[in-house]
């Protein structure tokens, strides 16, 4: 028993020894955090760890354990989809990639010292910082809007419990209703986001109430994909949606959650839904770590996605100020994985390729009438820019409308597998 | 099939082929690239065709015929001039030598002889990989991986010139260089 204690003690010192090479070897690794597990940030996590092949050490920070894509979030609302449907969870990042995913809110950044600070208390090192946390909103940019409003009238424009609410509401109108959207103003996540949502709520009130109205109070002149979507809103909902564009006053509105009313313009509205999409800028964490501009969005280099503040932090997705691409899912999946080469070449020497981009978004306006519009990008020295580009046609066939919704689904498998492994 | 009785067999039949729509013969049941293809825009003229019987994976990626293609020029015009008795307005097929078709694109043999970098593709694939799934799932998007990758090469060649109709696609080859569609068909070959 002694000696075998003994034994058992002078061989553990050794097993220590021995493992320690590969455990200083390990965390010898570049280390590369990433805040934010969504589009930009799951794939910019997934190709660091997946192409470096170990050689990096690649940590994921995201407090939310299921992931709900805001993309497909309207085909919800409109009962198209169900809603286990649009959510992802982590674990293969874990299992398959080798990530190591911290289930935490980044709070603070510190430049000199390369460390994030977590909301739990820890403060993690790292070689490179990938940045990809969304959008948040600009306060004060509805008049009456807060967070705290949110209940009474939801944004639904991070996908989740207020993607539900909001659904839950309109299926909870009145016969005969109103449904009222305050649209934002540009540049916002997703540009042909609202009208989708206008037509997947219409497609719902269609079956469960179908004297119900549709408001649009917008800010914008224009809107993307604009004449498609008046087009089939003429064809599918007739009389039941009226848009309010800044000649009317739209861009003058105030909203009072706890009347339920919108003041148009002066003129007061009672509704029975509201939702709020205020204007946007990127992720708190973006500015907190001291690299937005005066708009609000963090600027980036084209060729590699690097902050133009930060040497060893990159920003990726809707936060990003990059040039001509989108704030799409889609996008942020691109520049993820041009982002991902750079910093694979800059820390291990990996070979590193010219820049390349891509977007296409898809909406859907009514079952299969699916419309979509995308292009193609590179980088200059100025920005990212758009070489060239398509949308659907007005006065299609149903067939090819039909092909680009079956093409969505089809994408959205395709993403949220490049995202999630 | 073709001819005054002709019916609907493992493929449609083939009468005023010349013209029609691709996927649109009644009560044939396509495959699912076919119609893919189909509300693509692709229409069965000439040059389509011939195309078409030369490498079928060139315009479909996946036919409900197994079909492997007609390599040599004069016995596609020879089947061509057949077939076009059968329809009405057998467009322009030049009367006497059917074998002068025009056939676009036309790939230089030196295009499917280039060598491609796989390791060059595979950073490339990122761009493919966002809709077309590396599993081969093929819901909604086609399958493209394990081809030949001569059939890869073509099929890209032909969205890149435009000639196979599809917006997202021909935006996206339109800016690949030859060396980059080699690339992308040596990973994918091998996936
Ligand atoms: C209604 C709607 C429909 C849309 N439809 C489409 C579509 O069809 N196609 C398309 O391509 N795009 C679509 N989009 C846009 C798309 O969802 C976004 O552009 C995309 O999600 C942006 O990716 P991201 O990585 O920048 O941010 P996100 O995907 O939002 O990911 C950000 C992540 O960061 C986390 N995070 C934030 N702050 C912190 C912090 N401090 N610490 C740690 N983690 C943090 C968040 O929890 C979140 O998970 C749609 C958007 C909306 C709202």
């Amino acid at each position: 028993m002694k000696i075998n204690r003994r034994g058992f003690i002078g061989t553990g010192a050794a097993f220590v020894a021995a493992l320690s090479a590969p455990m200083v070897m390990a965390s010898n690794r570049p280390k590369v955090v990433v805040i934010g597990g969504g589009a930009g940030g799951a794939t910019a996590a997934r190709y660091l760890a997946k192409d470096s092949k170990g050689a990096l050490d690649v940590i994921l920070i995201e407090p939310s354990k299921t992931y709900y894509t805001c993309f497909f979030s309207n085909l919800y609302i409109g009962g198209v989809r169900d809603f286990a449907s649009i959510g992802h969870t982590y674990g293969k990042l874990a299992s398959e990639y080798g990530i190591n995913i911290v289930h935490d809110w980044a709070i603070g950044v510190d430049k000199d010292a390369r460390t994030v600070s977590l909301a739990g208390g820890a403060q993690i090192p790292y070689d490179a910082l990938v940045i990809s946390p969304g959008i948040d909103f600009v306060e004060g940019s509805v008049a009456g809007w807060d967070l705290t409003s949110q209940n009474a009238m939801p944004h639904a424009y991070k996908a989740g419990s207020q993607t539900q609410l909001l659904k839950a509401q309109i299926e909870a109108m009145p016969d005969g209703g109103t449904f009222a959207m305050v649209a934002p103003p540009n540049p916002y996540r997703c540009p042909p986001g609202p009208y989708e949502r206008v037509s997947m709520v219409a497609h719902l009130l269609k079956q469960i109430n179908p004297t119900g109205k549709i408001l649009i109070v917008d800010p914008k002149e224009k809107f993307s994909k604009q004449g498609l979507f008046e087009e089939g809103w003429n064809k599918h909902y007739a009389g039941m949606i009226e848009r309010v564009g800044p000649d009317f006053g739209g861009a003058n509105v105030e909203v009072r959650p706890d009347a339920m009313e919108i003041v148009i313009d002066g003129d007061v509205e009672k509704v029975d839904v509201c939702n709020v999409i205020p204007a946007q800028k990127a992720g708190n964490i973006a500015q907190i770590a001291g690299i937005t501009n005066d708009a609000g969005w963090a600027p980036v280099t084209a060729h590699d996605m690097k902050s133009k503040m930060d040497n060893n932090i990159y920003v990726l997705g809707d936060s990003s100020a990059q040039g001509d691409m989108p704030k799409s899912g889609f996008s942020a999946n691109s520049q993820a994985k041009v982002c991902s080469m750079a910093i694979r070449a800059a820390l291990t020497g990996s070979k590193a390729f010219p820049a390349k981009f891509s977007n296409t978004c898809w909406s859907l306006i009514d079952t299969d009438d699916g419309v979509k519009v995308g292009a193609s990008y590179e980088a200059t020295d100025e920005k990212i820019a758009k070489t060239s580009g398509f949308v659907s046609k007005t006065g299609e066939d149903a067939a090819q409308r039909k092909q680009n919704y079956e093409e969505s689904v089809g994408w959205y498998e395709g993403i949220v597998a490049d995202m999630f492994g | 099939m073709v001819g005054e009785d002709a019916k609907n067999r493992t493929g449609p039949q083939l009468n005023d082929l010349f013209g029609r729509p691709a996927g649109s013969v009644e009560g044939y049941k396509y495959s699912k690239d076919m119609m893919r293809a189909a509300s693509s825009g692709l229409i069965w003229d000439v040059e389509h065709i011939d195309m078409f019987i030369e490498k079928p994976k060139s315009l479909v990626f996946k036919t409900k015929m197994a079909f492997r293609g007609i390599k040599d020029p004069t016995e596609r015009a020879n089947l061509m001039a057949y077939l076009r008795q059968f329809s009405a307005s057998p467009s322009d097929i030049p009367e006497a030598e059917p074998t002068l078709v025009a056939r676009d694109p036309d790939i230089d043999p030196s295009i499917l002889a280039l060598e491609g970098d796989p390791e060059y593709g595979e950073y490339l694939s990122g761009e493919c990989v966002t809709c077309h799934q590396i599993d081969g799932e093929d819901e909604g998007i086609p399958s493209i991986t394990g081809w030949h990758i001569e059939d890869f090469v073509i099929a890209l060649h032909a969205y890149k010139t435009g000639y196979r109709p599809h917006q997202v696609m021909e935006t996206i080859a339109k800016r690949l260089s030859e060396e980059e569609i080699a690339g992308l068909a040596a990973y994918f070959t091998s996936k």
